[in-house]
């Protein structure tokens, strides 16, 4: 450890490891053990992770948890909360606190589903193009360019509409739409490393391509794309409930928090039936803001500037 | 410039062009034919048949494609199922109110993002840093939908300040004043996320350029504060923002659809739901392009204002 840089020298000598002063002096620090120290000291990347945490927990005891059934029908509808429904039922019937409980798995399994979708696509095409290079590059580029040219949300509203509205196809199509970013990353990401010591040293010493994408080059570029998937779970998430709000995403009788928001498009709810949309907004809101949270946490503690 | 441009047009075509197949190609997916909405459930098949012969549906998805590329060139879009007038009309009509929805959305957006970047850029880790911080990471958690719902119980239902939604109340004489009180919340709503997501860039942005060695010079030169923000950092801050302008269009069109189906606003994105819900697919593919070509041209005028923002861009 060489002298302390004041904040504002970080542009002259912005080394990714930049010093600090409070680790203990004289004993070496292993890299996950710093990632983990850095991100503990973002405190609301901590509270985020918890609650985080808690939402998995909830979709997964989700029969556990709920009070009743999420898709009887009781006869009291339009009923305000109170002993029987703790958040009332919604028009038609409907325990609206077990919807909202069993609801949690419908936007997790999307986020969780369509990151591991893009991710998958992106870093594969990512890494192909940066490595290979020229055609291989110039073609999964312009393949870039076009997705990227349509309006994403666009896109995913008319492919869903066309494919049929369900769980795993809305997954598959916005995990297939929200790979360019990441290609791109991961392609330029790429460009870098090829040029450095041990890749050279890898390719002098014969290992095959594949070798040398995935032992060598992936795990450089691990940090951007962990950030970059993080914000991606969030934004599946309104994604999902964007669709599923505008009656192209989940449809009931299965529960998802965005179509219990379509009630609230009658006036009568929405002046006068708050249990029925407030709930399931404020929880799509708490689940994004805790997702986006651990994303900027992750950042810092990885230090991965996003391109 | 000019060369630069040409070749980026050039480089456009290719890729334009694989917008139309793309889309094509998707809307050509589609169970059930246009043909059914003529059709009743008492209709032979011979009629069936008759209907699909006229729509040109019995031919090859290689001819159709051809055809409709030709008529595309031509400026031709095909009619509207559902409004039976030819689609290039119906987005003419449906263009205008989204502009206006969008441009408001931006201006406010900037209008509230630059000054508040800048504001606590230099107050780095101070109370109001951290509301600034703490409040854009609400607005860009918060979906279009559910704010645009809390805003209309809110300042139209229990305030009654502004109208629930419309472009303009139905059956009233009109003018301005009732327009833009009818703009007012769905641009807040648009406005939102792309202020919420522009303040961190103007923040973190203004943070490097406070920290070059210019401003440093500046200081030793003795320069005030405010001379120092507004002339030295300022435009050189503002360079990276241009380029978060282009991907915020994206952004832009996709809450557009959401917002003006909350708040009824009869533009592009509302259009785009009822095609969606009528099968109208000339209008939905009309739809695609022209979005897709606004984002084509906005990438490209966002190129272009990078250069005369920050003149030690060149073009290659």
């Amino acid at each position: 450890m060489t002298a302390t840089a004041a904040p504002g020298d970080a542009g002259i000598n912005a080394a990714p490891d930049t010093v600090d002063t409070t680790r203990p002096a004289g004993r070496a620090e292993s890299a996950l053990r710093r990632v983990v120290r850095r991100y503990l000291k973002h405190r609301m990347a901590v509270v985020g992770l918890v609650v985080f945490v808690l939402l998995i927990l909830m979709a997964i005891f989700a029969p556990l948890i709920a009070p009743m059934s999420p898709y009887k029908i009781f006869p009291e509808y339009d009923a305000a909360p109170g002993a029987g429904h703790i958040l009332g039922t919604d028009s038609t019937g409907r325990d609206v606190l077990s919807r909202l409980i069993y609801a949690s798995r419908v936007s997790l399994t999307v986020g969780v589903g369509a990151v591991l979708v893009y991710v998958i696509i992106g870093v594969t095409l990512g890494l192909l193009a940066g490595y290979y290079g020229r055609w291989v590059d110039q073609i999964v580029m312009r393949i870039t360019d076009m997705f990227m040219s349509f309006p994403y949300f666009m896109l995913i509203l008319v492919l869903v509409s066309v494919i049929g509205p369900s769980l795993l196809n809305i997954t598959a199509v916005i995990g297939f739409m929200a790979w360019p970013p990441v290609a791109r990353l991961v392609r330029g990401q790429v460009l870098t490393i090829k040029e450095s010591d041990y890749v050279r040293a890898g390719v002098s010493l014969g290992y095959q391509a594949p070798r040398i994408l995935f032992r060598h080059i992936l795990p450089n570029t691990l940090s951007p794309i962990v950030v970059n998937a993080t914000f991606g779970v969030a934004q599946a998430i309104i994604l999902e409930s964007g669709l599923s709000f505008l009656g192209l995403g989940v449809r009931p009788p299965a529960a998802s928090w965005g179509n219990m928001l379509t009630q609230a498009q009658s006036i009568t709810v929405l002046a006068d039936q708050w249990w029925m949309w407030v709930p399931p907004g404020l929880m799509i809101l708490i689940a994004v803001l805790a997702i986006n949270f651990v994303g900027d946490g992750l950042r810092d503690a990885l230090e991965a500037r996003q391109g | 410039m000019i060369p630069y441009i040409i070749r980026r047009i050039l480089i456009g075509i290719p890729v334009l062009w694989g917008v139309t197949v793309i889309n094509f190609v998707i809307i050509n997916l589609a169970p059930g034919s246009p043909a059914d909405l003529y059709l009743t459930p008492t209709s032979t098949p011979n009629q069936v048949a008759m209907m699909r012969h006229q729509l040109g549906l019995d031919q090859p998805i290689w001819v159709r494609y051809v055809k409709w590329l030709g008529q595309l060139v031509h400026g031709d879009l095909g009619y509207s199922l559902q409004n039976r007038i030819p689609v290039t009309q119906l987005l003419g009509e449906r263009i205008l109110p989204t502009l206006t929805l969008m441009g408001a959305s931006l201006v406010v957006a900037y209008a509230v993002a630059i000054p508040f970047g800048i504001f606590v850029a230099r107050r780095r880790n101070t109370a109001a840093d951290y509301g600034v911080v703490g409040l854009s990471f609400l607005g860009i958690s918060v979906p279009h939908f559910f704010l645009g719902l809390v805003m209309i119980y809110v300042f139209a239902v229990k305030l009654g300040w502004f109208p629930t939604g419309n472009i303009m109340t139905l059956g009233g004489p009109g003018g301005l004043v009732d327009r833009v009180e009818h703009l007012v919340l769905p641009t807040l709503v648009l406005a939102t996320a792309i202020s919420a997501n522009m303040v961190r860039y103007v923040r973190s942005s203004m943070i490097d350029v406070l920290g070059a060695d210019y401003i440093r010079t500046a200081r030793a030169k003795g320069l005030g504060d405010i001379m120092i923000t507004n002339k030295h950092a300022l435009r050189n801050a503002l360079t990276p923002i241009v380029t978060v302008i282009g991907v915020d269009l994206s952004v832009l069109l996709g809450g557009a659809i959401v917002t003006e189906q909350i708040f009824q606003w009869q533009g592009i994105g509302l259009l785009t739901i009822q095609a969606i819900q009528g099968r109208d697919y000339s209008v939905l593919m009309g739809i695609n392009l022209i979005a897709a070509l606004g984002v084509f041209v906005a990438n490209l005028l966002t190129d272009i204002a990078y250069g005369v923002v920050d003149p030690r861009v060149k073009y290659s």
